[in-house]
């Protein structure tokens, strides 16, 4: 996993509530077996005019100027502004994926789905948690500030504006520590591997027909 | 020790390790896996040299992509056929048990989890699936996950968790004829909404809920994602050890007594304190019907579309005035005056034989009358949650019945509650649907998604619009 550090990124809003992860990305990717290549797709019903279907050569689709993501002053965004209960829905890691390969490393929301949030950190993305009213003042920010970029410190867990405004957030100790030195879970683990046996020998005992 | 709730107790039983900040290493009981969340994991598992921690705590089933009509000929989509296959190679290749396309077992993951026994009591079950929620029906910790988290369970057979804080949903009394779990689930993210839930683990309480078959809970269960809630979940009482006794997975003899005695002790202890508690009176649910894009959006089915103009705050006022737009639906109207153009009975929320069975009585009915699905309604399809339940409703007739009204009768899978498969809206098509996800797009782009339970969604297709099914139930429910 990339590891996450410091970002200082442009940002782009995304105003509505509760966008789910069919909207993020539309099942028919969902058909790929790969982990990569979701970009392109990301929130595919908006961005293009036309039906997407996995494979499609994305650069000669008709785009939809109504979309905000479209709009050129948002063209490499790597923060996104979003509305409450972010990634709600389907626990596709797609939706993350997509997100990531898009070009956004951070989500700025004042909730998000559980699942979605957990995703996230699997892959490199951090997801950050702000008060409603922050996060309209973020929104009114960006609309009236074209190229507004945002830092995003994971260590020192702030978000900062461009006239210096500095926000704290939120976030679990074992994730940042996992996000900030990009490790893998899987590794970690295994490091378990004693205590995990233990636990099983145990529970063997109590409940055999757990285990037959 | 002092009174715990059934989600502290399953919590208990699982933890492995605790880090200093609270966060958990919880074991992991089972893990369902099916084609489309699994690929990447056991690419990961190759590229790393693993092999699955304890292969008895699998079961693999492909559903998601699957042809619900003319399987002998195969996967048409050369995409789906593809993911497919590689589910059958990884399970190959890893010595995980699957029930294939054409196993009689096969069907929906959290349909054929809890049919074959290989859910339990007492366990932690994941699945890259948000529906896993379905399985705490039976007094397990249940929850969906991501691939990356799908790889780690199969390489350790744990997951790390922080603790959910818990939430009770005691709904007491009778619900009236006519009103299923199904509106129950919907009544209650009408009045919480779809993130009423976030964070919380809930469990589903109350004489209402006891009343509840197996399957109903599951129902109900099942859509507590949909709340935002991490897990859904009913205590254990005689039904859910009656339910388990003879499954093939089940423990059998003297181990399945054994376990009863442990099953029947995972219930809230009287005085267990929860963080929140929701009360709703079972008689004052109505049959519900969504009319947005949204679970949130839903109203009972002798209400209204509602009006933007009277949105508790802006940000709901421009959510409703989009999602009116999309659904093609004016502020005002009679939910009772939408026609639809299709109706899908179907999906892991009301695939489960009780739920074919309440469908079949309006189909039974409306044969009764010389009535069939309605003219304007292009396709009716039932689609079983598993063969063996499709097996079963052939038994008792069901199947004659659906056709003889004019539905469609299919092969099992997840079909057009997510149009991975064939089974799909056209854009501007309208459906009434025993599914869980009325999002834009969802069954199929530009397609309008109204959710309902099974019996309503049966009276849609007859009637060629909702219809209120207390109204028909004296002549349908008998």
């Amino acid at each position: 996993m990339k590891p996450f550090t410091r970002l200082d990124g442009l940002v782009a809003p995304l105003d509505r509530a509760n966008v789910d992860t069919d909207a993020i990305i539309p099942k028919q990717f969902l058909k790929s077996i790969k982990r990569s290549g979701f970009g392109p797709y990301a929130f595919d019903e908006w961005r293009y005019l036309d039906h997407g279907e996995p494979g499609m050569d994305c650069s000669a689709r008709p785009l939809n100027p109504d979309f905000v993501l479209n709009q050129a002053r948002y063209q490499g965004a790597s923060v996104l502004l979003a509305r409450e209960n972010f990634g709600c829905g389907s626990s596709r890691e797609h939706a993350p994926w997509a997100l990531e390969d898009y070009g956004f490393r951070a989500i700025i929301a004042p909730s998000f789905a559980d699942i979605f949030f957990n995703n996230c950190f699997k892959n490199g993305v951090l997801p950050i948690v702000l008060k409603a009213e922050i996060v309209d003042k973020l929104f009114r920010e960006t609309a009236d500030a074209e190229g507004y970029r945002l830092t995003v410190d994971l260590a020192a867990q702030t978000v900062t504006t461009p006239s210096g405004e500095a926000f704290a957030f939120d976030v679990d100790p074992e994730r940042k520590h996992r996000l900030l030195n990009g490790l893998d879970d899987i590794s970690l683990t295994l490091k378990f591997t004693d205590q995990i046996q233990a636990y099983e020998a145990r529970r063997k005992g109590e409940a055999p027909w757990l285990f037959a | 020790m002092s009174a715990r709730t059934l989600f502290d107790k399953l919590w208990d039983s699982h933890v492995v390790h605790v880090e200093p900040d609270g966060t958990a290493l919880l074991y992991i009981d089972r893990q369902l896996v099916h084609e489309v969340t699994s690929p990447q994991a056991f690419e990961g598992m190759k590229m790393n040299g693993r092999k699955p921690w304890r292969l008895a705590s699998l079961l693999a089933t492909p559903d998601h992509n699957i042809p619900t009509a003319d399987r002998d000929k195969g996967i048409a989509d050369p995409v789906s056929r593809t993911q497919v296959e590689t589910l059958d190679a990884n399970c190959a290749e890893f010595g995980i048990t699957e029930f294939g396309m054409n196993d009689p077992r096969q069907g929906i993951v959290h349909v054929i989890g809890p049919e074959q026994g290989f859910t339990q009591p007492g366990m932690t079950i994941v699945c890259g699936d948000s529906h896993t929620s379905t399985h705490g029906a039976f007094g397990a910790l249940a929850f969906g996950i991501g691939t990356s988290e799908v790889e780690h369970v199969l390489a350790t057979q744990c997951l790390w968790q922080k603790k959910a804080k818990t939430m009770q949903v005691r709904v007491e009394g009778e619900l009236k004829f006519g009103v299923t779990a199904k509106d129950i689930a919907l009544a209650v993210i009408g009045r919480i909404g779809t993130a009423g839930g976030t964070g919380y683990a809930v469990e589903f309480a109350g004489s209402a809920i006891r009343a509840l078959s197996m399957e109903g809970r599951m129902t109900l269960c099942n859509m507590a994602i949909e709340a935002g809630a991490r897990a859904g979940m009913v205590a254990v009482d005689e039904k859910t050890v009656a339910y388990m006794r003879g499954r093939p997975y089940a423990p059998k003899g003297e181990q399945f007594e054994q376990a009863a005695t442990y099953w029947r002790s995972l219930v809230s202890d009287a005085g267990a304190a929860f963080d929140a508690v929701l009360e709703l009176d079972a008689a004052g649910i109505k049959p519900q019907v969504t009319w947005g894009t949204s679970p949130e959006m839903v109203v009972p089915v002798d209400g209204r579309v509602p009006d933007p103009a009277h949105a508790p705050n802006a940000v709901k006022k421009s959510d409703w005035e989009r999602a009116l737009a999309y659904m093609g639906l004016s502020a005002n109207t009679p939910i009772d005056q939408i026609n639809v153009d299709k109706v899908f009975i179907g999906s892991c929320t009301n695939s489960r034989i009780e739920d074919l069975r309440e469908a079949a009585k309006v189909a039974s009915w409306a044969v009764a009358q010389n009535r069939k699905v309605a003219g304007n309604v292009k396709l009716a399809m039932v689609v079983p949650g598993s063969g063996l339940v499709k097996a079963q409703a052939e038994a008792e007739g069901l199947d004659k019945l659906f056709t003889a009204a004019g539905f469609e009768w299919r092969d099992p899978g997840c079909s057009m509650c997510l149009a991975m498969n064939a089974d799909r809206l056209e854009p501007g098509e309208r459906c009434a649907s025993t599914s869980n996800r009325n999002f834009e797009g969802r069954q199929g782009q530009g397609g309008r998604t109204h959710l309902v339970s099974p019996a309503m969604a049966a009276a849609a297709a007859v009637f060629g619009h909702f219809v209120d099914i207390r109204v028909l139930a004296n002549e349908v429910m008998q």
